[in-house]
C-alpha cells in the first residue's frame, strides 16, 4: 500500500508559518509531526510559528539545537519541540524520554532520521527542501494514519 | 562581618555542577561533563539524560567542598539554578539543594539561570548597577540593561538563531569541525569578506532585535551555486564565504550593541559599562568590533572569560549571595520552572516579525 502524499510550494517565510498556525488548531496530544530538510530548509520557522499559535501568551521558542528538547504548555496542552541532530543512537531518543512524550504530548521532531524505528507509525511527515525562488520551499507532506486523509488536505487548499 | 560561604549548584542543561564562593572569591568551581562522569562511573552513561544529573550532583558537590577544603556543615546557605532548563535536570538540583538546606538548617535560595549569566561581570569584574550586557547563551541572545539582581530589562534579542549557532550550522554546511565559531573564524582569516554579499537581518528595522537564521539560507544558496558552476568548493572559496559570514555576523552585532549603547547611556549611569558573555566574545572580529565601540562611547568594556560564560555554578553561587544579602530566600515550596523569562514586562520575540495565532 503506497502512503497519501501531498507536495505544496511555500512561496515565502509568511506562508510556511500561515501553514504551520492551520495545522497547529488541528493538533491534540498524542499527534506528533516529523520535520526533516537539510539546514535552512525552514524546519524551526515552522515550528516557531506552530508554537506560537499554540500559546497564550506567547513565549520566546529558542531553537532546540543545544537543549535538544524544549517543553511547552500550550492552550492544546503539552507540546514537545526536539532537535535530534545530535544524537547518534535511538537510544538516546529514548533517554530524553520522546518515546513517552509521542503519547502524550504534541511532538514536533526535527532530525527524525535519528529516530530509526522509534519513530511512530501515525506521524505526519513533513519534509522541507530548497524551492525554485530565493525564499521558496518545496513541502512534502506523507502519512499513513487515516487521522492526517481530512486534516492535510484542508491545510492545503 | 565576613562574606557568608555559599554552595552553588547547576544542573539546567546538559553540564553538571557544583561551587563553593566567598564573596566573589570562588574556593572551588566543579563542572562535570562527560569525561569526568565516565571516570566516575566507568561506564558510558548518556550525557543527555536528565537522570545522569541526579547520579553526579552529588559527587560533584563533594568535589567542590573537598576542593575548597570545607565540610558541608561550613556553607552557610546553599543556592541552586531552579530555571530555565530542561526540567528533569532543574528538578534534580532543586530536589538535592532542598535536601542539603533541610539537614543543614541553612536558607536555601532559588536562582534564575539566566541571572547567574547576567550577573557574571559582577562576580568576575566587580561592575556597578545599571550596565549593558549582551547574554548569549546556548540557544539564548538578548540585550539586558542590569539593575539589579533580579531587576533586568530586556531591550531585545534574537527572534530566531542565536550566533554561535549560526557559526555551528554555517560550519557544518561548510564541512568545518565544530564548534562552528572557531573553525570559522580561522578559515575567515586572511580572506575576503566582501566577495559574497550576505545580508545584514533587520538592520533596516527600528530596535534592538536580531536575526541571524537567513544567513544559512544565504549561505546555502552561495555553496550551492559554486558547487553548481565549478563541481565543487576550493579551499578559498570557502575561505571567502567564512569571512563574508562573520563580517555579516560582526556588522549586525556591532550595530544593534550600538543602539542598545544609546538607550543605556540615555539613563546616564554613574560608571557606564558594558559586558559581553558567551562563545562570540571569543571571536577576534566580533570582539574587536564592540570593543572599538565601546571606546568611543566612552563605555568599558568587559568580557568575563568563557569558563565562566559557559554553564557554570559559581555564577549561581554568586547571583545566590547577592539575592541572600537582599534577604530572598526560597522555601521547601521552591519549584523547578522550565521556563523563567528575567524581564517579565518584555513582549516575547516572535519569528518573522508576525504576530502570534491568537493576535
Amino acid at each position: 500500500m503506497t502512503s497519501p502524499r501531498a507536495a505544496l510550494t511555500l512561496t515565502s517565510p509568511e506562508a510556511t508559518c500561515a501553514l504551520a498556525r492551520r495545522l497547529a488548531t488541528r493538533l491534540s496530544p498524542g499527534d506528533v509531526l516529523l520535520l526533516s530538510g537539510g539546514i535552512g530548509a525552514g524546519k524551526t520557522h515552522f515550528a516557531r510559528c506552530l508554537i506560537h499559535a499554540l500559546q497564550d501568551p506567547p513565549e520566546d521558542v529558542p531553537s532546540p539545537t543545544f537543549t535538544l528538547v524544549q517543553v511547552y504548555d500550550t492552550v492544546a496542552g503539552e507540546l514537545w519541540h526536539a532537535d535530534l541532530y545530535r544524537l547518534s543512537d535511538p537510544d538516546q531518543c529514548e533517554e530524553l524520554g520522546l518515546a513517552d512524550a509521542f503519547e502524550t504530548a504534541i511532538c514536533l521532531v526535527e532530525w527524525p532520521d535519528r529516530l530509526e524505528d522509534l519513530a511512530p507509525a501515525d506521524a505526519l511527515s513533513l519534509s522541507f527542501d530548497a524551492g525554485a525562488a530565493e525564499d521558496s520551499r518545496a513541502l512534502t507532506i506523507d502519512w499513513s494514519d487515516a487521522r492526517w486523509d481530512t486534516i492535510v488536505p484542508e491545510l492545503t487548499t | 562581618m565576613p562574606d557568608p560561604i555559599i554552595l552553588g549548584l547547576e544542573s539546567s542543561c546538559d553540564d553538571t555542577a557544583a561551587a563553593v564562593l566567598r564573596g566573589r572569591e570562588i574556593l572551588s568551581s566543579v563542572v562535570m561533563g562527560q569525561t569526568e562522569l565516565h571516570a566516575a562511573f566507568g561506564g558510558v552513561v548518556p550525557e543527555i539524560a536528565a537522570r545522569a544529573h541526579a547520579e553526579k550532583l552529588d559527587l560533584a558537590v563533594e568535589q567542590a567542598l573537598a576542593e575548597a577544603d570545607l565540610p558541608l556543615s561550613g556553607i552557610d546557605a546553599i543556592a541552586v539554578t531552579a530555571g530555565p532548563g530542561l526540567i528533569g535536570g532543574v528538578l534534580s538540583g532543586v530536589m538535592l539543594a532542598k535536601g542539603l538546606a533541610a539537614g543543614l538548617g541553612k536558607p536555601l535560595v532559588g536562582v534564575n539561570h539566566l541571572a547567574g549569566h547576567a550577573l557574571t561581570p559582577r562576580l568576575t569584574d566587580g561592575l556597578a548597577y545599571p550596565y549593558l550586557m549582551l547574554l548569549v547563551s546556548g540557544g539564548h541572545c538578548q540585550f539586558l540593561i542590569v539593575r539589579g539582581a533580579q531587576d533586568f530589562t530586556r531591550l531585545g534579542g534574537t527572534i530566531d538563531d542565536a550566533p554561535g549557532e549560526a557559526f555551528d550550522k554555517t560550519a557544518r554546511l561548510l564541512g568545518l569541525p565544530q564548534p562552528g565559531g572557531p573553525s570559522v573564524e580561522s578559515a575567515a582569516k586572511g580572506a575576503d569578506e566582501s566577495r559574497f554579499r550576505f545580508p545584514r537581518p533587520l538592520l533596516d528595522r527600528e530596535g534592538c532585535d536580531l536575526s541571524f537564521s537567513g544567513l544559512k539560507t544565504a549561505l546555502l544558496r552561495m555553496r550551492d551555486k559554486l558547487v553548481a558552476a565549478q563541481g565543487g568548493l576550493h579551499e578559498a572559496d570557502r575561505a571567502d564565504l567564512c569571512a563574508g559570514f562573520q563580517a555579516a555576523v560582526r556588522d549586525v552585532l556591532a550595530e544593534k550593541t550600538r543602539r542598545a549603547l544609546a538607550l543605556y547611556l540615555d539613563e546616564a549611569p554613574a560608571v557606564p559599562a558594558f559586558a559581553i558573555a558567551g562563545g562570540v566574545a571569543a571571536n577576534g572580529a566580533i570582539r574587536g568590533a564592540l570593543e572599538t565601540l565601546c571606546a568611543e562611547r566612552g563605555v568599558t568594556f568587559t568580557a568575563p572569560p568563557l569558563r565562566l560564560c559557559t554553564d557554570n555554578a559559581a555564577m549561581i553561587a554568586y547571583a545566590g549571595g547577592e539575592l541572600l544579602a537582599e534577604g530572598e530566600t526560597s522555601d521547601m515550596a521552591l519549584s523547578a520552572r522550565p521556563r523563567w523569562p528575567l524581564d517579565r514586562a518584555a513582549a516575547p520575540l516572535l519569528g518573522s516579525g508576525k504576530k502570534g495565532a491568537k493576535a
